[in-house]
This record gives C-alpha cells, sequence and structure tokens, in this order.
C-alpha cells in the first residue's frame, strides 16, 4: 500500500487571523514536492498545522493520512503515525542529552503504542544505530552527549534535525528551510543527507529558498504558496524559475493573493513593532 | 483524630526530658539556659523580614508532643524501605533515628580504630565530652529565634560525626531519620572534620506516615578545620503535614572544601536558614540546592554565604519547580567582610514555575564591605515553555512525558554536580515522583 498524505481545503488562522485560505495538497509516500513563496505567505504555517501547533486553528478543511484523520490526533500522535517536521527554529531543552531524547522519541515512534513507563528500546542496540547514523551524517560523537539544541550553532539545529530525520523515518516528512543560515559546504552536506536518507524513501515537503538541496532532492512537484493559497504548480521546472526570476511573474499573475501576502507582512512588521 | 500528648513543649515537658537523659552537667546548663531564653522569647513578627513571606499563624506548638524520651517508646520501622540514599552504596558507618530517638548506630571497626566516632550525640557527650564540647552551639546560634531557642532546649537523640586530624573516610556514611504519624524531632547533628580529615556524609529524612502533622525542630552543625574536605548530602523528604524549622550551619576553615547538596521535597511548611561561613583563606563552599513542591507546600530558605577571610570562593546553585498552589521562598545573601579581600562569590536560584497558582519569591542579596572582590548573582523564574512542550511532542513524547522531561532536564544542572550515583539516583527518582500529569 503507497502511503498518502491529503490536505483538502485548509484555512487555518492563528488567534483571529486567517493566514491559510483553501490548501489542497496530495503527498504519495516517495514523492518530493517543493513549497516555495514569498515571505509570509503561510509556508511554514503550513508545516505546523501538519504537525498540530497548538496556536495554528484549523477553521475548515481537512488532513488525512491514509485516509485516518489526523486533525484528530495530538502532535505525538501524529508523529507516532509517521509524520515529521525539521523545525526552522528548534527548541533548546537544556539538561536533556541528545542521546536520551532520541532513544524515548525513536522507542515511542517506532512502538507507537507504548505507554509510558514502558521499556525503551536496549540502550547497546539505540547506541549502535545513532553512532552508525551519526558517523553516516560526519557527526562527532560528542553531537550525542550535548543537551538538546542548547548553545547549538545554526548549522548543528539543522543537522541535528537531519539526525532526528534518520532515526525516526518518518512516512512524511517536512523540511522547513533544513538549509537556511548554512555555508556552502554546509548546505551541501545537509542536501546530499537528505536525500540518502530521505529522497524516494519518504514523502518530502521541502520549504526551501536555495537550490542546492533541491538539486540534490530534485522535486516531481513545485508549489508556489502566495497569500494562503497554493497559486501554482508545476514540476521541477518552476522551482528552477523561481530560483532564477524570483517571485515577480507569480506576484503580478495572482494580484489578489499577492494583496493578501501584503497585507499579512504589514500586520506581522506591525506586531513586531508593537 | 486527637492525640495525646505525654510531655509538652513546657516546663513540665523540659523536666521530664532532663530525667530521661543522662547528661553531662555543662550540656544540662546549655539547655537550661535555651529554655529559659525560650522561655521570655516571643514568636517571630509577621513584619520581620525573615517572616514577611511565611506565615506561621496556622503553627500551633502546643498540639505537638515532644519526641520519644527513650528507644522504647519509638515505634521502629522497616528503615531500609525508607531511606534511599543507601541504595547500592556500600557504607562506613549508619546512625538512624525514629522520631528523634536513636534506634541504631553502626560503625566499621577500621574506621573506629582510626578514631573516627560516629553515633548518638548525647552519648558521645557524656563519653567523649572533649570532642563534643568546644564544637556544640558554635556554628548554631540558640538566640536567632523561639525555634533555635526551642531546639537547643528539646533537642533529642541528635548524631554526632567526629573524624581526627588527617583521616580520610573513605566511604559515606548514612544518617537517616524517620519520623512517624504526628511524631516530633528534635534532632542536632554536629560534624566535625579535624586538619586535613575528609568525609562523606548522606543525611535523608522521611516520615512513614504524613496523616497527622508531624514537627522538626532541628539543626545541622558543620565545622571544618584547616585543609579539610567534606561531602555533605542533605534529603528532605518529611511528610506532607510537617512542619519543618531548622538552622543548619558551616564554618569552614582555611583551605577547606565543603560541597552541600540539599534536596528539599518534603513537609507542609519549611523555614530553614542555612549558612556557610567561610573563615580562612583558601576556602571554598559549593552548595547545590533542589526544591520540588506540590500542594500547598511552602518551603522557604534563607541563606547565607559569609566571607569573613581573604581569598575564599563560595558557589551557590538552588534550582526549585513548584507545582499546584505550593511556594517557596529563597533570600539569599552573599556577605563579605571588610577583611575578606579577593573574594570570589556566586548565587543563583532559577525556578521553574509549574502552575497558575504556585508561586517563587526569589530575592538575592549583596553585602560586601570589602573593595577588591568578584561577586555575581543571578535569579530566574519561568513557566515550562509550551514551544518546548510542543517540540518534544512532534518528537512522540505524550505531553506527561515532554513534562516530565523538562522538569528533569531542569535539575540536570544540579546532578551534573553531584558525583555520588545513588544520591543522582535518589533525587532523580524523588523528582520523577513528585511530577504530575498537566492537562
Amino acid at each position: 500500500m503507497t502511503h498518502v498524505l491529503k490536505i483538502e481545503d485548509l484555512h487555518v488562522s492563528v488567534g483571529d487571523k486567517p493566514i491559510l485560505r483553501g490548501v489542497n495538497l496530495t503527498i504519495n509516500h516517495g514523492e518530493t514536492h517543493a513549497l516555495m513563496g514569498p515571505n509570509g505567505s503561510g509556508k511554514s504555517t503550513l508545516g505546523l498545522a501538519i504537525m498540530g501547533h497548538p496556536g495554528y486553528e484549523v477553521t475548515s478543511g481537512s488532513i488525512t493520512l491514509d485516509g485516518k484523520d489526523v486533525l484528530e490526533m495530538g502532535p505525538d500522535e501524529r508523529a507516532r503515525a509517521g509524520i515529521f517536521m525539521a523545525f526552522q527554529r528548534p527548541m533548546a531543552i537544556p539538561g536533556v542529552k541528545m542521546a536520551d531524547f532520541l532513544r524515548h522519541a525513536t522507542t515511542n515512534v517506532r512502538r507507537p503504542d507504548r505507554k509510558e513507563g514502558e521499556e525503551l528500546i536496549p540502550m547497546r542496540e539505540f547506541r549502535k544505530e545513532l553512532r552508525e547514523k551519526m558517523e553516516h551524517l560526519r557527526m562527532d560523537s560528542e553531537f550525542a552527549r550535548r543537551y538538546v539544541n542548547d548553545g547549538f550553532s545554526g548549522g548543528e539545529m539543522k543537522r541535528a534535525e537531519i539526525l532526528q530525520l534518520a532515526m525516526l523515518q518518518p512516512k512524511f516528512a517536512v523540511l522547513d528551510e533544513t538549509d537556511s543560515g548554512l555555508d556552502a559546504d554546509a548546505v551541501r552536506l545537509a542536501s546530499e543527507s537528505i536525500a540518502d536518507i530521505g529522497h524516494q524513501k519518504m514523502g518530502l515537503l521541502i520549504i526551501t529558498h536555495h537550490d542546492k538541496l533541491l538539486e540534490h532532492n530534485p522535486p516531481e512537484f513545485t508549489h508556489v504558496m502566495l497569500g494562503g493559497r497554493l497559486v501554482e504548480t508545476g514540476g521541477k521546472e518552476l522551482a528552477v524559475e523561481l530560483h532564477q526570476h524570483g517571485y515577480d511573474r507569480i506576484r503580478k499573475a495572482y494580484p489578489d493573493a499577492e494583496a493578501l501576502n501584503q497585507k499579512l507582512l504589514a500586520e506581522d512588521a506591525e506586531e513586531a513593532l508593537a | 483524630m486527637s492525640q495525646t500528648i505525654t510531655h509538652a513543649f513546657d516546663a513540665a515537658g523540659f523536666d521530664a526530658l532532663l530525667a530521661s537523659q543522662s547528661e553531662p552537667d555543662w550540656l544540662t546548663t546549655l539547655r537550661r539556659e535555651a529554655f529559659e531564653h525560650a522561655q521570655a522569647m516571643q514568636w517571630p513578627e509577621r513584619r520581620h523580614e525573615e517572616w514577611i513571606r511565611t506565615d506561621i499563624r496556622m503553627f500551633q506548638l502546643a498540639k505537638f508532643g515532644l519526641p520519644a524520651l527513650k528507644p522504647s517508646d519509638c515505634q521502629l520501622a522497616d528503615t531500609d524501605q525508607v531511606h534511599q540514599l543507601v541504595q547500592g552504596v556500600e557504607l562506613g558507618g549508619r546512625v538512624e533515628t525514629v522520631d528523634g530517638c536513636i534506634t541504631k548506630a553502626s560503625l566499621d571497626e577500621d574506621l573506629a580504630a582510626k578514631g573516627v566516632v560516629f553515633g548518638s550525640l548525647s552519648e558521645i557527650a557524656q563519653s567523649h565530652p572533649e570532642l563534643v564540647r568546644p564544637y556544640l552551639f558554635t556554628a548554631f546560634d540558640p538566640d536567632h529565634d523561639k525555634f533555635a531557642a526551642l531546639h537547643a532546649a528539646f533537642m533529642s537523640g541528635g548524631q554526632f560525626l567526629y573524624v581526627p586530624r588527617g583521616v580520610v573516610v573513605d566511604r559515606p556514611l548514612h544518617i537517616g531519620s524517620i519520623l512517624t504519624d504526628g511524631g516530633t524531632d528534635t534532632t542536632h547533628t554536629l560534624v566535625v572534620l579535624e586538619d586535613g580529615a575528609e568525609a562523606t556524609l548522606l543525611h535523608e529524612s522521611n516520615s512513614t506516615d504524613s496523616g497527622n502533622a508531624g514537627l522538626h525542630l532541628g539543626s545541622i552543625e558543620l565545622v571544618q578545620k584547616p585543609g579539610s574536605h567534606l561531602r555533605y548530602v542533605n534529603l528532605q523528604e518529611w511528610g506532607h503535614k510537617t512542619y519543618h524549622f531548622a538552622q543548619q550551619k558551616a564554618v569552614i576553615d582555611r583551605d577547606c572544601s565543603l560541597q552541600w547538596t540539599i534536596a528539599a521535597m518534603g513537609s507542609l511548611l519549611s523555614k530553614v536558614n542555612q549558612s556557610v561561613d567561610l573563615i580562612g583563606p583558601g576556602a571554598y563552599s559549593q552548595v547545590n540546592g533542589v526544591m520540588f513542591t506540590e500542594a500547598r507546600q511552602h518551603l522557604a530558605y534563607h541563606t547565607l554565604q559569609h566571607h569573613k577571610a581573604e581569598s575564599c570562593r563560595s558557589d551557590f546553585l538552588y534550582k526549585a519547580a513548584q507545582q499546584d498552589k505550593s511556594r517557596t521562598v529563597w533570600r539569599g545573601m552573599i556577605k563579605v567582610d571588610p577583611a575578606a579581600q579577593k573574594t570570589d562569590g556566586y548565587q543563583r536560584n532559577d525556578n521553574l514555575v509549574l502552575s497558575n497558582h504556585a508561586r517563587a519569591d526569589s530575592i538575592p542579596g549583596l553585602e560586601i564591605e570589602a573593595d577588591d572582590v568578584r561577586c555575581t548573582h543571578g535569579s530566574t523564574t519561568a513557566k515550562v515553555d509550551e514551544d518546548q512542550i510542543f517540540y518534544a511532542r512532534c518528537r512522540g513524547f505524550t505531553r506527561k512525558e515532554a513534562t516530565r522531561m523538562i522538569v528533569t532536564g531542569f535539575f540536570q544542572q544540579i546532578f551534573d554536580r553531584i558525583t555520588i550515583e545513588s544520591v543522582r539516583e535518589a533525587l532523580g527518582a524523588a523528582i520523577a515522583r513528585q511530577v504530575r500529569e498537566y492537562a
């Protein structure tokens, strides 16, 4: 059976403010989708709504995984069902070692029916797997003993997210700018790692502003988001066009969506000042 | 349920206590003096800075009897079920009390042969007065307030550790104090380390039942001579109806080190004064504190790092988490005397408030009378970050698991400083028991 993540007519608000206004997107397992769009268009909102962030309210529409209602599930149930998001800005959890965090996470995701307090994956087995994955990602073993994202550089945070992707092996993954804030070498390493771990092995939704990541992970579909809607869908060539020429053509072609996008950006700016 | 009080904290009770003890005269004299002072002293006024945040109007001394006056009066519990710091540790000696009465005391022969003395304070005051008399009440001040005076007058049982010059006690020693239902404990702990001596002392307090209010009126005195090193761990898990009033004092001399770890989990109301006096150059103290409160617990700790000599270092870290309607108060002070140049003092208190109805008061303080010092302090009070919880949930943690992990992580910085595994495990387990489900 091919797994399917299906988003239909999704409307999402933050507080009273509508951000997504009817998003339709179907991702089959093994497919890679690029999600592009100018700042403020709602790309991260889509990712957070897929994960079930409590601050993002789905006002109408649906998300299903193999026909099961995802919106009924809490974020932890979604993770256990095989949905993952690599965060643009992951949270630090001081005092909790990466290895301990990952052992618990990996156990819960691999054994979705595990009850609290039940045994975790045996330490020896887990350490072996973690060490192999880290070597593969060319990560220093010291990394596992550091506290989750605590004092990490931007690049280290992104690599830690990729390590989690590798360990949790989800069915579907949203990668929210997993290549941003990295230097050229690090972008290449991240792109190769993601291709190795996820490309054609998961359903990927890649949010990116760069082309390196998509070169290594050529998308079957490219979606352009503007003003909270997917205004255009194409193949890899659409991603190439947007990288080369920017969003001017899109903005002109969809003036209503562009007006909404500008309005949201202006409101964000006002809130930031307030 | 009302309990029959055989002996109260009054003149008749005091006479009964004296009659039950076979103590040297000098000790009886100290008691009588303290009893007179206690009679003359008023209960602390609410306006007093130490009591302004700690309401003791519900506390009535008359509801409590004196501790058991002889061991046969003690209800003996299966103490190893209760004590946690002993698990998996090879101990050099143990002293156990129930309701302030010594029920067991042992010390390995090799340590006794080196001159180490460990056992009942009142017995040793009788048999070795020369070891006790010069130190008793030197760190502790019986005139601090009425609670201190009452403690000095009515102290019972009590533990004493003496380590002679240059002797290294290579196995931890253990003190276990148990309070039975509605019991009273007035133990006084006195530790004396002579020049160059070393020891590790694990001290834990538990209640076997928390149905009726218990009372602990206690004191700890740690006296360290030059070049001595002490690790002292104090795990307080009194029952949640227990009143806990204590003076906990250390005086450390030249080139000493003291690592003092306090974990305060229990009691209904605690009012503790903890201090370290650094009286000789090169002394170093590290004080670690963990507090975790729930229900309507109120834990107030007033701490002092008193630099009396030059070139001393004091390091202080308390971390507290509060849930339900509980409250903690930390009021800390680094005091630097004019003579204490080159002082390096640090104090920090972090709070994690887990409920909208919980409260943390965090009041750091510096009083510096020398001009060439480095003193810093910090205080943070925050709630569990919802974004942290969301992040962990996205990795498959339930909300409860996420909270538990975040709270445990919060305390990790203290655990990282503790080198004794049984202590880390006992603290971890105590914290895990305390964390509960959040909506």
